[in-house]
């Protein structure tokens, strides 16, 4: 049996072929069904995201059965098929192993060590076994793989440390404060990195939310969307006695705050601190108010200096997470290729015992009675024929001939001995 | 069989000290759990050796600067063990060990005093060492949560993140500690001066002498008292109060141990034995 991984990802397809292809599995219990009646697929693992689709699964006969899964994607997405060699890539056995683990530790994303890959595989997995696709090597693999992915988030730093904007703001927040559950965010003009930030404030805690904009319509708007209050641009000063934390991205060409009026508002809070997020480009607040104590005002710039750290450090830990995956990779093929063996050695001795009682029984019943002693050296005589025979079998398949092609022997001592009751 | 217990708990302080730079280092749950076992273990039988020398002697062993380390160290010890159940603050530790361990080194290479003159041999004076000690150890932590303050606010203000940005607990959870180590050492600190006066009014007929260290101590109690107010008026936060609980720490390590060596008065150390 081979372990087969196929699929496309934003690396090696564009946007509109990874749309086509994850539009065609919107329904992947129709995916499952369409694999079901290729033949040759033993056990299929399909999941598509919006960066990636891919198809894992086992095949005894993998020059054959490729190609079937191969059409089956170009089908789904319409492509010309020289465009296939290009866009789609296929890894085997071990490095189908590795380019799992990669996946769901988040090393093969786009934004490298995100986590949501992780919960999209997960899913993927609870539907392939809902459509009871997967068997014992692939729930194996993906339990493993879980496993893997949970190790190398807690033992690498890939996914700490923010690295997008609205996120780093959070763990600033988070540094500064401590807890972010009571506090208060102003959210000044408005810009997509700037709702993300207060969206993401929420989520960690931050219990009240305050909108100004310069038309009093457009605050009442956002207002509405975060659940907060509405004021305007003029309200500005004395809302600072209220808040912990500023978002500021207005279109303004001039400053909208000065470092004295803050200092005044300083005095006024008790010194209680104040974290200023100034994301608007020119500038709304002004740099010096940074000098004041218990102010903590980031630009953008300085915002992006930290992801961009923070990016570095990723890169650094994904070679540790790598090592972990390698190493965890070889464990599984090694318990595949031992699975291979033993269970064959198992089942072909329960084969010979069942013979054994079988005919056993049938003996007994012609010979009428007799005394205990009798009856068990019978048994003795038919287990001691059975196991010399099967002896050499069994030392041949433990010896292992042929390392890299272990199943193909297995597959030959099978159907020999008939085991899987063709 | 002092000796014994004691080279034990020393053993555990430095041992906690070690756990917990490797806490620093690679941040394992588990390593910081295993410190406070250790630290918590030596502290006990630290315990044991402080109530047997007391069951000796019938007051507390602080006479000698080498006692009153001891006694230090032990409420060091102490008074973060509680800090660490109230307010923990996981880096903390890494100071506190060493500092423990350090003091308790110097307590036992400093030479063994004679006996002590009668007039200290008193229970009631035991309330003095006792509280003016817990005072002290609650602003040493204080000013070791000053000194970490100082380095995270450099760090957020500056915007360049170095080791300690990731290791260090939020502003705002050092900043708690300061206030809460200002709240039970200011009390603690007025009691020992208080107990002191009056036990001075008793056996020597003054309340106070304005002997170097007595002055000293009041200079310290000034600055915590002009923190304490200046925080609950007009929020006197963050870093200022993280300079203030630094400089009136160190205005205690001179009057603890800087008094004793530099300047003389009654209530210097040498001054509490009979020379032999």
């Amino acid at each position: 049996m081979n372990l087969v991984l196929l699929g496309i990802n934003h690396r090696t397809a564009p946007l509109e072929i990874r749309e086509k292809l994850a539009g065609g599995l919107q329904d992947l219990s129709a995916g499952y069904q369409a694999l079901r009646h290729l033949a040759g697929l033993k056990e299929v693992l399909l999941y598509s995201t919006c960066n990636r689709v891919e198809v894992l699964f086992t095949t005894a006969d993998p020059p054959k059965t490729v190609p079937r899964v191969q059409t089956f994607l170009i089908n789904l997405a319409d492509l010309p098929t020289e465009e296939q060699e290009r866009i789609m890539y296929i890894h085997q056995e071990g490095e189908a192993v590795q380019h799992l683990f990669r996946v769901a530790s988040g090393l093969d994303s786009m934004v490298m060590g995100e986590p949501q890959i992780l919960g999209q595989v997960k899913e993927a997995y609870r539907l392939a076994t809902q459509q009871q696709a997967t068997g014992a090597i692939l729930n194996r693999l993906l339990h493993k793989t879980f496993f893997v992915a949970k190790r190398v988030r807690s033992e690498t730093g890939i996914g700490c440390q923010a690295v997008s904007v609205s996120y780093a703001a959070v763990e600033l927040a988070r540094k500064i404060f401590g807890t972010l559950t009571n506090k208060t965010a102003l959210l000044v003009g408005a810009g997509e990195m700037a709702e993300l930030a207060v969206e993401h404030l929420k989520r960690y805690g931050v219990s009240q939310i305050i909108v100004a904009n310069r038309t009093l319509e457009r605050a009442l708007k956002l207002a509405r969307r975060f659940r907060g209050d509405a004021i305007s641009l003029a309200e500005l000063e004395c809302q600072l006695l209220r808040i912990d934390i500023m978002i500021s991205s207005t279109g303004a060409t001039e400053q909208i705050l000065t470092r004295d009026q803050i200092k005044k508002a300083m005095r006024l809070r008790k010194q209680q601190p104040l974290f200023l997020i100034d994301i608007a480009v020119p500038r709304d607040l002004d740099p010096e108010i940074n000098t004041l104590d218990n102010v903590y005002l980031y630009n953008i710039d300085d915002l992006q200096g930290i992801i961009e750290v923070n990016r570095r450090y990723r890169q650094q830990e994904a070679v540790r997470a790598e090592r972990i995956i390698a190493a965890e990779a070889l464990k599984f093929l090694q318990w595949r290729e031992s699975l291979a063996v033993y269970p064959t050695i198992i089942a072909l001795q329960k084969k010979a015992d069942q013979i054994c009682q079988h005919e056993l029984k049938k003996t007994l019943s012609q010979l009428g009675p007799l005394t205990p002693a009798q009856i068990k050296s019978l048994q003795v005589l038919t287990q001691s024929i059975t196991h010399k025979l099967l002896h050499d079998p069994i030392l041949y398949m433990k010896r292992n001939h042929h390392p890299k092609d272990t199943s193909r022997e297995i597959n030959y001592i099978r159907r020999l001995f008939n085991l899987d009751q063709e | 069989m002092e000796t014994l217990i004691l080279s034990v708990v020393l053993m555990s302080y430095f041992g906690a000290t070690a756990i917990w730079l490797a806490y620093l280092l690679i941040q394992q749950e588990r390593l910081y759990r295993y410190g406070v076992w250790v630290m918590g273990g030596g502290w006990m039988l630290h315990t044991l050796n402080l109530i047997l020398a007391v069951m000796e002697q019938g007051y507390f062993p602080g006479a000698s600067l080498g006692q009153a380390l001891r006694l230090f160290s032990w409420t060091l010890v102490g008074t973060f063990l509680f800090l660490t159940w109230r307010h923990p603050i996981r880096v903390l530790g890494t100071l506190v060990a060493p500092l423990a361990a350090l003091t308790l080194t110097g307590s036992l290479i400093l030479p063994q005093p004679g006996p002590v003159a009668p007039l200290l041999q008193s229970l009631w004076l035991s309330f003095h060492i006792a509280t003016a000690l817990l005072g002290n150890a609650t602003f040493t932590l204080a000013f070791m949560g000053g000194i970490l303050y100082l380095v995270q606010e450099h760090q957020l203000k500056s915007k360049k993140f170095g080791f300690f940005y990731r290791r260090l607990p939020s502003l705002e959870a050092l900043d708690a500690l300061n206030y809460y180590c200002l709240t039970i050492g200011f009390p603690l600190l007025t009691a020992g001066i208080i107990t002191g006066s009056i036990y001075a009014q008793y056996t020597l007929g003054s309340f106070w002498r304005w002997d170097p260290k007595e002055t000293l101590t009041l200079i310290a109690w000034l600055i915590y008292a002009a923190l304490l107010h200046e925080r609950l008026a007009v929020g006197w936060r963050g870093r200022r109060a993280a300079l203030m609980a630094i400089i009136g720490f160190l205005v205690l390590v001179v009057t603890f141990v800087g008094a004793n060596l530099w300047l003389q008065g009654y209530h210097s150390f040498e001054s509490f034995v009979r020379q032999p």
